[in-house]
């Protein structure tokens, strides 16, 4: 009887404490679906995404860049098919062995293959290895005849930058390689694009105008795994190829300049005097920049930074020089508009004038008697030049000069590598050096000596501006066919008296096209091409008395110590059109050097000049 | 009316016995084993290999076991109650000293034919030992201090030995079937008051003496985003699986969660996250339903048993598996802190599967032989 109703109070109790606990459990239930409900209904659009996130990864291709045209449209700079060798050494069953088997197709050396073996160990395994960058076709067509026994390798075409006239546009477009920590944390457009391989402009135009020829990376979608590998593609986007950017060069012209240059050191410019478009510009010697394109091996850039003639230096924009008699035109003119003379002004030149206690020599020893303006020009009278100077002082001549765009950038800052060069009168003076002017200084600067510097480009800007009537223009080396941002003192009057350029230009003229003038022996006699010039010789060191009894020839001095010869001039003289400056560093004497390279360019520019109407006649045509 | 019974019963024969299965119970169990089978199929990536096919060969080799156990009398299981108790106790020991270390704990015995982890079986046979250990107790004796003592050692005894392997949540989770047992033996309410509460008071210290990558599962699951490569990583990634599942899931097959590896364990205690990154809402709320049903089968069976063993024995396993059911799911649902614990049936790991089965086996005996009264 216990038993049994033991029992019945044990049954009682297990029944209802089974019952608490099923509610129990049924609460317990509810709240995992209601957490279900939550993750899966509620917020299933998070979750997705974050999901998606997890298995979608999208990599980026370098980007195509944009070519650069010259002004008749030809490449200069392009994209050409670079044959490579990838490898993705999971893929690759044994990969010491194909490795080996691949130096020994490709014939490469140790150390190119340490390079790769220590790469290889650097990157994860399932991620691409480029073990050559450039095959050439024959090793390329090697490797393909060897897949069978390459198992795992890809041969590549990718796309890479070519400058098809090598040396050619080198200072002016400059060249592109592999982007650097540098060039990323500087420009935020780069960060953003940036994929391995990438390659950006170092130098020149290239890095000018990285951000609009840099172009869109295309971008594929994969679905990755937890660990990063790629399990399948989902989408490609192909990226846009950066902007075409063209030049205002012509080709032929420019490769002209470069012909004689060649063996040189020295810089060819040439510019259109009415739009400031500049059609040549050359700094001798260059060198071919598709060297760095995949990267410059070290011998090849120790021989270009080694060579005494400075390759790497673009002599147009970043050299200055004393600009010698090529500064004359300038002296005259600012004499002229200041008043201090007119043309009847004359000289006696005995070869040498004491002043103020220094003897100044005119660079003929026998002197040239009684000379006027034009004469003196023509002749390149030093002595009335030092005359003049010393009538007209420092600070009136540097207005003059700084008003024809010597002493500041031609182009602004379109090339980093720029020089101002050195426009100097008393107020720099007193600043930069804490000394008075002294008189004798305002003298050599007359004859374009003493502290006074230009860059070639600068004095080609003079030239095109005082050969176009004294008016202002702005050089520009890209066509900007919009005209948006025309400056406002465009053609503006640089000249108080038009008379005053007149007498200047036919100076000009009668230096190079009558006897006696210094650049007599290369003139054109067609007035199709005839043009006005001045010759200049600027000194590199100081003539001491043993040098002028000396009197040595050219080639007898030692290189480093020659003249600097330049040449200033336009053409055609009865309706000028083009400027040019020439600078041969080094090169004794302005008549004998620089100017004869004047006369092949001017038969060059002249002959060309129709077509380049033509071509700008047809976008008028074209709208 | 008891003679009569037991006399009708002792002339029924196997078909007798066939016949009183429970088969909705039966039922559930192969439908569960068969989502099992799929589920795994689809760890594998959708290809039969190894976890698939060793699935199915133990889903084969646990549920023959489980019929033939239906057959064995409830008696027999309420006679060798302490035996297989002892026998588990003595395998936990055996584990201590020569187990299989993996990945910095010591749970397995190698067997030859199967590494057998003894702490999984505890989950079963510490039911079933104290569910014999209350059958006879007077009511007057169950809150006696001795029985209180006598059964807290019988829990205390293979909780410690599993915590040295170290293996906290499978000791939490032997402990919580022993209590449910006595909470079903009727010991006193006041008793689960007073240690659940002095389980809070004391839950500061206890953290104290967690071992370091325990703490980080607490510290994790309060706040996963603290470091999502590294210790929140798993609950991340399962909740992104489950909720990215949606109503309907992303179809069979098609869990990209887990076919491109970001799922961690998918095989044992994150099977479900699988499931339902591939089955969705839907396909999650009825397997829960045929859990719910499977409990509630169990249940039933307690019922409807004459004898107090077989009770508390049902009603005890039924909690017992419902308390694993919602931990595990609890946790891979990010509501629980990480414990090793895997789902009955569906996660891979043969000693568990055995385990459930040998539960499930004890648990139709107790539906066939419902009649049976124990002496």
């Amino acid at each position: 009887m216990i038993n049994q109703s033991d029992n019945v109070v044990k049954l009682n109790s297990i029944n209802r404490r089974m019952f608490i606990l099923a509610t129990a459990k049924v609460v317990i239930l509810g709240g995992i679906i209601s957490r279900l409900f939550f993750l899966q209904i509620k917020e299933n659009k998070k979750y997705l995404t974050l999901s998606d996130k997890n298995r979608i990864r999208e990599w980026k291709l370098p980007p195509i860049r944009g070519d650069f045209k010259d002004y008749f449209g030809n490449t200069i700079a392009g994209n050409f098919e670079a044959y490579q060798l990838h490898i993705i050494p999971e893929q690759v069953e044994n990969f010491r062995y194909t490795i080996n088997r691949i130096k020994k197709i490709l014939d490469l050396s140790d150390k190119e293959f340490q390079k790769i073996i220590k790469k290889q160990k650097e990157i994860k395994p399932w991620e691409t290895l480029i073990v050559a960058d450039n095959l050439s076709w024959k090793n390329f067509s090697k490797i393909n005849n060897h897949l069978y026994d390459l198992n795992g390798v890809k041969p590549i075409i990718s796309i890479s930058r070519y400058y098809p006239y090598e040396e050619n546009y080198t200072h002016i477009l400059g060249y592109v390689s592999q982007a650097n920590e540098k060039d990323i944390l500087s420009s935020e457009i780069i960060k953003d694009k940036f994929v391995q391989g990438l390659k950006v402009g170092k130098i020149g135009l290239e890095k000018s105008f990285e951000n609009s020829l840099i172009g869109d990376n295309s971008i594929e979608r994969y679905e990755v795994n937890a660990y990063g590998r790629r399990i399948n593609k989902l989408a490609f986007k192909s990226g846009d190829q950066g902007k075409t950017i063209r030049l205002t060069i012509d080709t032929e012209i420019q490769k002209l300049a470069n012909q004689l240059l060649a063996g040189k050191a020295g810089s060819i410019c040439v510019m259109d005097i009415f739009t400031g478009q500049v059609i040549a510009m050359h700094s001798s010697p260059s060198f071919d920049p598709n060297s760095f394109v995949f990267g410059i091996s070290q011998d090849e850039w120790q021989l270009i930074r080694n060579n005494p003639m400075k390759p790497l230096v673009n002599k147009t924009l970043s050299g200055n020089y004393s600009p010698g008699s090529t500064i004359k035109p300038i002296v005259a003119l600012s004499a002229l508009e200041n008043g201090i003379i007119n043309t009847n002004f004359t000289v006696k030149c005995t070869g040498k004038t004491e002043m103020y206690g220094q003897t100044y020599h005119c660079w003929k020893k026998k002197g040239h008697g009684l000379v006027s303006l034009r004469n003196a020009m023509k002749q390149s009278c030093d002595s009335y030049f030092y005359e003049i100077a010393r009538k007209l002082g420092v600070d009136k001549l540097s207005e003059t000069a700084k008003k024809f765009g010597l002493g500041k950038e031609v182009f602004g800052d379109l090339f980093n590598i720029e020089k101002k060069g050195l426009i100097p009168n008393t107020q720099w003076k007193k600043n930069a050096l804490g000394k008075g002017w002294l008189l004798g200084e305002t003298i050599i600067t007359g004859i374009g000596q003493g502290y006074i510097q230009t860059t070639p480009i600068q004095l080609c800007l003079m030239t095109a501006q005082i050969a176009n009537g004294g008016h202002k223009i702005y050089p520009q080396i890209v066509v900007d066919d919009d005209k948006k941002d025309q400056p406002k003192d465009k053609y503006e009057r640089l000249y108080k008296n038009y008379k005053n350029i007149k007498i200047v230009q036919d100076a000009m003229f009668g230096s190079t096209n009558e006897v006696m003038g210094t650049s007599y022996r290369s003139r054109i006699n067609d007035p199709k091409y005839q043009f006005a010039g001045k010759t200049g010789t600027a000194q590199v060191k100081r003539i001491t008395e043993k040098d002028r009894e000396l009197d040595l020839k050219t080639f007898e001095i030692p290189y480093e110590e020659r003249d600097h010869a330049l040449y200033i001039a336009f053409g055609p003289y009865e309706n000028p059109r083009y400027a040019l400056s020439i600078l041969v560093e080094h090169g004794g004497n302005g008549s004998t050097t620089a100017a004869p390279m004047a006369k092949e360019l001017f038969k060059l520019i002249i002959d060309r000049h129709s077509l380049r109407e033509s071509i700008y006649n047809k976008r008028y045509l074209e709208i | 009316m008891y003679q009569h019974t037991r006399l009708s019963n002792n002339s029924s024969g196997f078909f007798k016995k066939f016949k009183d299965f429970d088969y909705i119970l039966l039922v559930c169990i192969l439908l569960l084993g068969f989502i099992s089978l799929a589920t795994m199929y689809s760890t594998d990536g959708g290809k039969i290999l190894f976890h698939t096919k060793s699935h199915f060969t133990k889903l084969i080799i646990f549920t023959l076991m489980m019929l033939a156990i239906s057959f064995i009398n409830i008696k027999f299981w309420f006679l060798t109650g302490y035996l297989f108790y002892i026998l588990t106790v003595v395998l936990l020991w055996w584990t201590y000293l020569f187990g299989i270390k993996s990945s910095g704990s010591q749970r397995w015995i190698d067997l030859y034919f199967i590494n057998l982890q003894p702490s999984e079986l505890m989950k079963i046979f510490i039911i079933l030992c104290l569910a014999k250990y209350f059958h006879r107790m007077k009511v007057e004796n169950i809150n006696s201090i001795y029985t209180i003592l006598t059964s807290l050692i019988i829990i205390i005894v293979p909780m410690g030995l599993v915590i040295v392997q170290p293996d906290l949540g499978t000791s939490l989770l032997i402990a919580m079937s022993g209590i449910v047992v006595l909470w079903f033996a009727g010991i006193n309410h006041k008793y689960f008051i007073y240690t659940i509460l002095g389980f809070l008071i004391s839950l500061p210290f206890m953290i104290s003496f967690l071992k370091p990558y325990q703490k980080l599962r607490v510290l994790t699951f309060l706040n996963p985003d603290r470091d999502p490569l590294g210790a929140g990583y798993q609950i991340i990634q399962s909740k992104i699986a489950v909720g990215s599942g949606g109503i309907f899931g992303k179809g069979f097959l098609r869990g990209t969660q887990s076919y491109l590896e970001f799922l961690p364990e998918k095989h044992t205690d994150f099977i479900f996250t699988l499931f339902s990154e591939e089955f969705g809402f839907l396909g999650s709320v009825c397997l829960l339903a045929i859990y719910a049903v499977i409990i509630y089968r169990i249940n039933a069976i307690g019922a409807i048993s004459r004898s107090f063993f077989a009770k508390l024995f049902c009603y005890g396993f039924a909690a017992a598996i419902f308390i694993y059911i919602a931990i595990n799911m609890s946790m891979v649902l990010g509501l629980l802190p990480i414990v090793g614990s895997p789902l009955p049936i569906l996660s891979y790991g043969g000693s568990s599967m055995m385990a459930t089965m040998i539960g499930f086996g004890v648990v139709m005996s107790a539906k066939v032989h419902s009649q049976q009264s124990i002496a």
